[in-house]
């Protein structure tokens, strides 16, 4: 759990997703203990550029060699971004879940709610005690 | 034994041929040009070659006939070879399913009594033997809990409850019926969160709740305590209930799922009633109702359609339309060698028979739980019904996963349990010994899982390496899900396998 990475300037869902705010774009992926705990990733279904989603419904799934799971939306909005790169390198999404390995970037619909967020040391605790 | 087998292909020799076709004995006529070919890209092999390479393959397979098969959830039970044999009779084995319903009443007579025996196990009024599979009899009664709504004129109630414990296949079941699923959380116990379902059955959700589907005992082998409070809650909510039978195995003469207030559940023939499975089918998912959703069984269905005269005599059976049923499910009468295949082994056991199984799947399942605690992990560590689960994770060997000890158990003569299923338990390792084994097969494998757990701390890459003993070694499984490549074609065309 130790080597386990929670950036501080993320927001994290306990549903392992997390979450950039910049402007009125959102950037989400799967955290490190998501994807850590999933094992070896082998294929992401995104959804498409334009696609409405409100806060809570599902966009997609990340598939790993022991299981699918499915990443839910954190704020509604309407994809601005997917990370094509991931159709062929869902790899990405195990060594850098941060970075190379975000999922989807949102353009905000309304007012962004994200008071049920949790910050990485709270997120962190919320893992450690799972 | 020789392990490195080469395809069909690999020892095929142009001209060589296995087989003399008969003389022809009808009139020959010319196939069209465009439909024939030169190359058909079959193997050229004698019939010594072809039986001794279908043998060494049948050897390399594992099956419950060789070893021990602990394959939670699967209730990889040992199957009778009597139940083989009846499904040999040639009365049943020769049948055509567009025989004339005169022609098969004997058939008829075994899937009218079955049905009968199998809704009596489960406190059901009917039963159907039409779906195929355990997912299929789950459709079915899906379908059945929609339709009931639909007649009532009832529209709104397109959601279903499901704990985040249950089977893949309920949420797909869902999802194939046209509905959606409500995610329902476990408790730190391992049942249901009846807090939470309380919050969604009072909650805005209320009108749209169709129904539920959990599995009892739970997935984690577990008999869900709070079972009669939820069926009570769904059903206040005018919600169904629906049972996952798959794990009947526990519960057989002990616990009828009909008087618990269950509105449909499916059996699996191929689980606990001792049918065959294991690589893809044929199975059954027979599914059961009460008078509510009885109208609305699947077609088509056995029934009396002329009773008897005198008490000796059998009455007319026929295949019978449900008065609303949702339909059929698949062509003609579902896969009938299953159901004289479960009326043997039914008849065999008689009820008696049937409650001394559960015991002893619940018996042999506690005996390997307790026997294992105190070296694994056991997150929900009370009495288990038919299976429990490990949390595969060990003191001292933090770089060991469930997967390095289901592989090491191979290289003990031991089928791997189900791995990481269910998912609210990490690195989960389902364990289910079943009924039919011995204590000194059960007491191997308490033996080989100690063994392991030592070798985990004091050797661990013989785990991740492993199996050792296999004809093929560690496989890796990223690179099988993510290159769909088979290797046949170019043998076929002639070439070789890089």
């Amino acid at each position: 759990m130790a080597k386990l990475k929670f950036p501080s300037d993320l927001k994290y869902a306990r549903s392992d997703e997390w979450v950039r705010v910049e402007g009125d774009i959102v950037t989400m992926g799967i955290s490190d203990y998501a994807q850590d705990a999933l094992n070896d990733i082998v294929y992401v279904d995104l959804p498409s550029v334009g696609q409405k989603f409100s806060k809570g419904d599902s966009f997609g799934s990340v598939e790993s060699v022991k299981a699918v799971s499915d990443v839910y939306a954190q704020v509604s909005g309407i994809v601005f971004a997917v990370n094509d790169e991931l159709s062929s390198n869902s790899e990405l999404v195990n060594s850098d879940p941060y970075g190379e390995g975000w999922l989807v970037k949102f353009k905000i619909e309304g007012a962004g709610d994200f008071a049920d967020l949790l910050d990485a040391s709270a997120y962190e605790e919320y893992c450690q005690n799972r | 034994m020789k392990y490195n087998e080469p395809l069909i292909y690999e020892i095929s020799s142009p001209g060589r041929i296995g087989v003399n076709l008969p003389v022809c004995d009808v009139p020959e006529s010319e196939l069209p040009a465009d439909l024939i070919r030169d190359e058909l890209g079959l193997p050229e092999v004698g019939e010594l070659q072809v039986v001794r390479h279908f043998v060494k393959l049948s050897q390399l397979n594992y099956a419950i006939d060789k070893g021990f098969y602990p394959l939670g959830s699967c209730t990889m039970k040992y199957n009778p070879k009597i139940n083989e044999d009846v499904a040999r009779y040639t009365g049943f084995a020769g049948l055509h399913p567009m025989n004339d319903e005169d022609s098969i009443q004997g058939a008829l007579h075994v899937m009218y009594t079955l049905q009968n025996w199998l809704a009596e196990v489960s406190g059901f009024d009917a039963v159907s033997l039409h779906p195929a599979a355990g997912a299929h009899g789950e459709f079915a009664g899906i379908l059945m809990i929609r339709k009931y709504h639909l007649d009532r004129g009832d529209v709104s109630r397109t959601k279903i409850l499901v704990p985040n414990s249950a089977h893949g296949t309920n949420p797909a079941t869902v999802t194939m019926a046209g509905m959606t699923v409500i995610e329902l959380p476990s408790d730190h116990n391992g049942d249901v969160d009846l807090e939470a379902l309380r919050a969604v059955c009072e909650g805005p959700e209320r009108e749209h709740i169709a129904g539920m589907m959990i599995t009892v005992p739970s997935t984690l082998g577990l008999f869900e305590r709070g079972i009669l409070k939820i069926i009570d809650m769904v059903h206040q909510a005018g919600g169904l209930m629906y049972m996952d039978g798959a794990n009947m195995n526990a519960l057989m003469g002990i616990v009828k799922p009909g008087e618990l207030g269950f509105d449909v559940m499916h059996y699996n023939l191929h689980k606990t009633f001792s049918t065959p499975h294991g690589g893809g089918g044929p199975g059954c998912g027979a599914v059961g109702v009460n008078s509510k959703l009885k109208p609305f069984l699947p077609m088509p269905w056995v029934d009396i359609v002329e009773p008897a005269d005198h008490e000796d005599e059998y009455p007319l059976y026929g295949f019978v339309k449900p008065e609303k049923t949702i339909g059929r499910l698949k062509a003609f009468h579902g896969n009938f060698g299953m159901h004289t295949r479960a009326y043997a082994y039914i008849r065999a056991y008689g009820g008696e028979g049937l409650f001394e199984v559960s015991k002893h799947a619940v018996l042999n399942a506690n005996y390997v739980r307790s026997q294992l605690k105190d070296t694994y992990k056991i997150p929900y560590n009370r009495a288990c019904g038919h299976e429990f689960v490990i949390e595969a994770h060990l003191d001292g060997a933090e770089s060991i996963h469930a997967l390095d000890i289901s592989k090491r158990l191979m290289d003990y003569g031991i089928h791997p349990p189900t791995n990481y299923f269910p998912l609210i338990v990490p690195e989960a390792l389902l364990i289910e010994p079943t009924e039919t084994e011995t204590k000194e097969t059960l007491d191997e494998f308490i033996d080989a899982m100690k063994q392991i757990a030592r070798e985990a701390k004091e050797n661990p890459s013989l785990l991740t390496s492993a199996p050792h003993t296999m004809p093929v070694k560690r496989l890796d499984e990223v690179r099988a899900a993510k290159q769909l490549v088979l290797c046949c074609a170019p043998i076929m065309k002639g070439g070789t396998v890089e």
